[in-house]
């Protein structure tokens, strides 16, 4: 019997592009599905997602929950679940059209909500964290059930399918945001299901991923000391929980998170001023469990801008470029070329070295 | 004495062609096995009192002499055994418990060799060693569960560490379980390789203090040679709870061994029998392990990492969990294959539970309660090789202690008869005469090649799974997979069956 994803591992390679406007000026997701398009032959249709940031302006305090139903009974038990921990302000289907090579969706849904304040009272907990168990609750409980998306003014789009036709079948051509990150999936094993798919986000974090960590095993388990449940056994969730923990719950600066993920080496270290040295050791004595090997190139998007990471080895690809108030990431640079056809600046950043692009006037991620 | 019904465990066989009567077997057997019968110009020999150490068939210059196994059988019998036929017959002859040395000898299953470990293929690359950086340096010590970093500097320095370069110590072996030469060479092998050995319960040699950097200082129920000195002279200190060998008792050094060096290193009379009890008598909890845990910290002013050595037994996991909780910032658990200078042969071959089993219960269980982090894991107890140490990384240790392995490697041939003093080569004994035999310089660069060896060996299997630094491995168990085991033991162990 063929298993889905979350009960068996499946390593998989990859495409990966982001967009972003560092003026926070919203752009429809043509271009977004254009560069992820151009390297059709890095995914086998098997998996394709977009990650939109900036898109419910008129929801922007509001949780907007994406979510993936198998059947009818599975959303009235997450239904309930929500209603019990959450104002629901709106509830509806997420406009999809029709496209010959989607097939089998589940019922997708969106809800606009935030907590409701006694029980987050009672339960003593900031409210990310609030939600964030939530997640996880919904997650790992109800069968038939799939969290997308969880964040703020943001959402992900996802299907088994080539990413541009998954974009097509969203209709990302209608809506409009400051930052599109995009995955084109080749998965080597896979009875295709949707969850399973890239983006993967948890509040507004969102990870799109190409690689296989050969450090699964020890990052998940000490990410589920910290109460994470890795659930679907992909990398991609495991770096997006890595995140949230080192930068929200552990309150890292954003370069020294990035370093435990792709920490220098013990020979660059040495020769290090003391001072810095000290950083070093400490951050990988410590941070051991969160250091990232194997190949891997990740952006991460969140609602203050993106981040692009490679191995520190370098043993998948990565280029990023520059144009105007534009920053583009992706995994070849005609992805990047194909939309933006002259760039001011295009470069392959070193391995373990990060590509950071904040909105202008944003101090921290 | 009287009749004896032991027949000759072994039997010496000299081709008499071959033999130029050098007696040099005369002069290396301890055991008094070889005698020149002047009369007859003949070497004979009293197969009864060899135990097949190997030292005069590698010092035969023409090669003469084998060993074997004696023929002579009993009538065949699945249950009266060979050895347990022997048995009865010595302890009716002697009315005493049967002592025997180094680790569990009988036929239990070795884990490690029903686990395999993975490679990348295509969809992952492996990385090659000899080409791209590969780092096995490891940190032993308690790690806060998160770093504060302010204006990119460490607001609070981290807890003293254990800087190893590979995460491999040499297991704790007193002096006077092992001769001076031994220790020393362990300790100079330690300080080149930038790993640690360990004094066990001993106590230092002053000549060997220069090591300080490279030495754990065990400090055990009976406290020979245990002074603020002797605390501070190391890099770190080890309460040493139980032993893999002989869990639940203590040791003995017989008084005849007790002569000048070690009554001074160990501080107590010449001659007098040196006796660790079963418990530390100041320990009966969990609250005065943690009481004594902090007396050793206040006395070495926070400076160094606090080890607590316990056997496996039965209820390992949560015991670790209470040293963790006592504050020890190293646990080393020993398996029920560890190494002994001398110990009962029943509760070496009986209590205890194997190493990797009592691993992955005691990593699992720090993990569910969240203070994996806190303590650094040590497991010992019969790891062989540079596989064994690579699996039980993957289960969850931090670093290994190796012992009888470091002393194969100085020439141990695992007669298991070192309780008796009379090592031919030099290592479990305090005869002068014996322990000149061991070099320290040569035994000290024998240990510093296997490590070296080993070294080489993770690397590559490092490489194969695509990892480059060995903190990507610990606990990685993914990164193995059992062979002939039940989901029983699967299970326990955390791992999945080969083709899953
Ligand atoms: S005890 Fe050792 S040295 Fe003596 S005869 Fe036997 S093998 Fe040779
Ligand atoms: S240390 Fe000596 S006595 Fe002990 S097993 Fe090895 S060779 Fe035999």
């Amino acid at each position: 019997m063929l298993r889905y994803e979350g009960k068996i591992r499946i390593p998989s390679g990859c495409a990966i592009s982001g967009i972003m406007n560092k003026k926070g000026q919203p752009f429809p997701g043509d271009d977004i599905i254009k560069s992820i398009a151009l390297m059709h032959d890095r995914s086998n249709g098997l998996g394709g997602g977009f990650a939109a940031y900036g898109i419910y302006p008129e929801y922007k305090d509001l949780y907007a929950i994406h979510m993936f139903y198998d059947h009818e009974g599975a959303k009235a038990d997450v239904e309930m679940f929500l209603n019990q921990h959450f104002k629901i302000e709106l509830s509806e289907r997420i406009p999809t059209r029709k496209v010959s090579s989607i097939k089998n969706p589940p019922i997708i849904w969106r809800y606009f909500a935030f907590p409701r304040g006694d029980k987050l009272a009672e339960a003593g907990l900031d409210e990310s964290e609030y939600v964030v168990r939530c997640v996880m609750r919904i997650n790992s409980d109800f069968e038939g059930a799939f969290v997308v998306s969880s964040g703020k003014n943001m959402g992900a789009f996802k299907a088994v399918g080539y990413p541009e036709d998954v974009g097509d079948f969203y209709m990302l051509d209608t809506y409009r945001a400051y930052i599109w990150t995009a995955h084109g999936r080749f998965p080597t094993n896979t009875p295709g299901w949707w969850g399973g798919a890239h983006p993967f986000t948890l509040l507004d974090w969102s990870v799109v991923h190409n690689g296989e960590i050969s450090s699964y095993d020890a990052n998940r388990r000490w990410l589920e000391m910290f109460g994470y449940k890795c659930t679907l056994q992909t990398d991609t969730e495991a770096i997006t929980y890595m995140f949230d923990l080192l930068i929200r719950r552990h309150r890292l600066p954003l370069e020294i998170a990035l370093t435990a993920m792709a920490a220098p080496l013990w020979d660059e270290i040495e020769r290090m001023e003391p001072e810095q040295q000290e950083l070093m050791i400490s951050i990988r004595a410590v941070y051991g469990s969160a250091l990232i090997n194997g190949p891997f190139s990740i952006i991460l998007g969140c609602k203050n801008g993106i981040i692009a990471l490679n191995d520190r080895i370098k043993l998948r690809p990565l280029t990023a470029a520059t144009k105007g108030d534009f920053v583009f990431i992706a995994s070849e640079e005609s992805a990047i070329r194909t939309v933006c056809p002259r760039p001011d600046a295009v470069w392959t950043p070193m391995g373990g070295e990060p590509v950071i692009a904040l909105l202008e006037g944003v101090e921290d991620i | 004495m009287s009749f004896s019904l032991l027949t000759p465990e072994f039997i010496v066989e000299r081709n008499d062609e071959r033999c130029i009567r050098c007696q040099v077997c005369v002069r290396q057997c301890a055991n008094l096995v070889h005698m020149y019968d002047q009369e007859e110009d003949r070497i004979v020999a009293d197969d009864s009192k060899c135990v097949n150490c190997h030292r005069c068939v590698a010092l035969c210059p023409t090669r003469a002499l084998t060993i074997r196994r004696n023929p002579l059988e009993f009538k065949e019998n699945a249950n009266w055994t060979t050895s347990a036929i022997r048995e009865i017959y010595k302890q009716a002859e002697t009315g005493g418990i049967l002592l025997t040395g180094m680790g569990n000898d009988r036929p239990y299953p070795v884990y490690w060799d029903h686990m395999l470990l993975n490679a990348s293929q295509v969809t992952n690359p492996s990385i090659d060693p000899l080409r791209e950086p590969m780092e096995l340096k490891t940190m032993l010590g308690r790690k806060p569960e998160v770093l504060n970093v302010e204006d990119g500097k460490v607001k609070e320095k981290l807890p003293p560490q254990l800087k190893l370069e590979i995460p491999v110590m040499f297991s704790a072996m007193s002096f006077g379980s092992i001769s001076f030469n031994t220790c020393q060479a362990l300790a100079m092998a330690a300080s080149e390789a930038g790993v640690m050995y360990n004094t066990g319960e001993g106590g230092l040699h002053k000549d060997l203090r220069k090591y300080g950097k490279n030495t754990i200082v065990q400090v055990a129920s009976g406290r020979f040679g245990v002074d603020v000195d002797y605390l501070q002279a190391g890099a770190a200190i080890e309460i040493k709870i139980g032993q893999g060998a002989k869990p639940g008792i203590g040791g003995h050094l017989p008084g005849e061994k007790v002569m000048a060096e070690i009554s001074q290193t160990r501080m107590i009379p010449i001659g007098s029998d040196a006796i660790s009890p079963a418990p530390h008598h100041d320990i009966y909890s969990i609250e005065d392990l943690r009481q004594l845990i902090y007396s050793l910290k206040e006395a070495t002013d926070y400076q160094k990492p606090v080890s607590v050595k316990i056997a496996a037994v039965h209820n390992v996991a949560a015991i670790c969990s209470g040293i963790a909780r006592a504050g020890a910032d190293i646990i080393a658990i020993d398996g029920f294959r560890g190494g002994t200078g001398a110990a009962p042969l029943r509760i070496r071959d009986n209590v205890g539970i194997p190493i990797e089993f009592a691993l992955a219960a005691v990593d699992t269980r720090l993990r569910e309660e969240g203070i994996r982090n806190q303590v650094s894991l040590v497991c010992a107890g019969g790891i062989r090789n540079s596989a064994d140490i690579i699996k039980a990384i993957a289960l969850g240790a931090d670093a290994v202690y190796i012992g009888q392995a470091a002393l194969i490697a100085i020439g141990c041939h695992m007669c298991q008869k070192c309780y008796t003093g009379k090592c031919n080569w030099g290592i479990a004994t305090q005869d002068p005469n014996l322990v000149k035999r061991l070099n320290p310089e040569i035994a000290a660069r024998r240990l510093i090649n296997l490590l070296h060896a080993w070294t080489h060996e993770m690397k590559e299997m490092l490489g194969g799974m695509g990892i480059n630094a060995i903190e990507s491995l610990k606990g990685n168990r993914l990164m193995l997979r059992g062979i002939g085991l039940t989901s029983r033991e699967l299970d326990i162990l955390g791992i999945k069956a080969a083709g899953e």
